[in-house]
């Protein structure tokens, strides 16, 4: 996938709230090839995101709607979504 | 095989147990467990609790998690009703079922299955308290735990 696809970000629950925002559209940022790598980006963008991503923050990650780890890879064309603990049932 | 299912509506647990049941006399027992919205219990009672999920992910998370609980036990059938939006207190949140031709795979399989669902299927809640606040719940160790217990991935 070229990297001019753009990588789209989902947020859920109180991480959307935090960040005013359900989702956009971003283009790969430069360098970055995994979720670990992801999150340290979202941490530079701000205050609100450098709270919100913050190393002890417990956000999880899913890439294509799959549960993801840090090391997991990223690219252009992915969808990756971001969300606090789960708490269903 | 097993059904799953997000929905805004209610469900009716007689319903679902008559559709598992249907056609499969080899069924012996069925386990089944209902999540009910609770008032807050007392010191800070909740006027209403609304469900988030992640369309897709999670009902993709569901299947899959009643798929791992048919790999571990002989179940004739399984059912997942996740329900969204807002509840009141009484009103009905989640729905298993499990069936088998025997009880212990039936009731040890319903157990595992809430268990999972409340850790690793992709839904949050939040509270809306009768004096207004609203909050998060926030993630709770012995839910962790409880899922844990289980082993596996």
């Amino acid at each position: 996938m070229p990297a001019s696809v753009p990588l789209r970000l989902l947020y859920f629950a109180g991480l959307r709230e935090r960040l005013g925002a359900a989702g956009e559209e971003v283009a790969l940022p430069a360098g970055i090839a995994t979720v670990g790598a992801l999150m340290a980006w979202q941490r530079g963008r701000g205050p609100a995101h450098a709270a919100a991503f913050a190393a002890d923050s417990r956000v999880r990650c899913a890439v294509n709607q799959e549960f993801a780890q840090a090391d997991q890879p990223v690219g252009a064309g992915d969808e990756v979504a971001f969300f606090p603990p789960m708490t269903g049932g | 095989m097993a059904t799953v299912r997000v929905q805004l509506a209610d469900f009716d647990v007689g319903a679902e147990m008559a559709a598992l049941v249907s056609g499969r006399p080899d069924i012996g027992g069925i386990g089944c467990f209902v999540g009910i919205v609770r008032d807050g219990a007392g010191d800070h009672p909740i006027a209403a609790m609304t469900l988030e999920h992640y369309p897709g992910m999670t009902e993709r998370a569901m299947a899959r998690i009643a798929a791992e609980a048919e790999r571990r036990w002989a179940l004739l059938g399984c059912t997942l009703i996740h329900r969204v939006g807002r509840l009141a207190p009484g009103e009905n949140i989640v729905l298993v079922l499990a069936s088998s031709a025997h009880r212990q795979a039936a009731l040890d399989a319903t157990a595992f299955l809430i268990d999972w669902l409340k850790t690793r299927a992709p839904f949050w809640k939040k509270e809306s308290f009768s004096d207004g606040g609203e909050a998060w719940v926030a993630a709770r160790e012995s839910d962790e735990d409880a899922a844990d217990r289980w082993g596996g991935r």
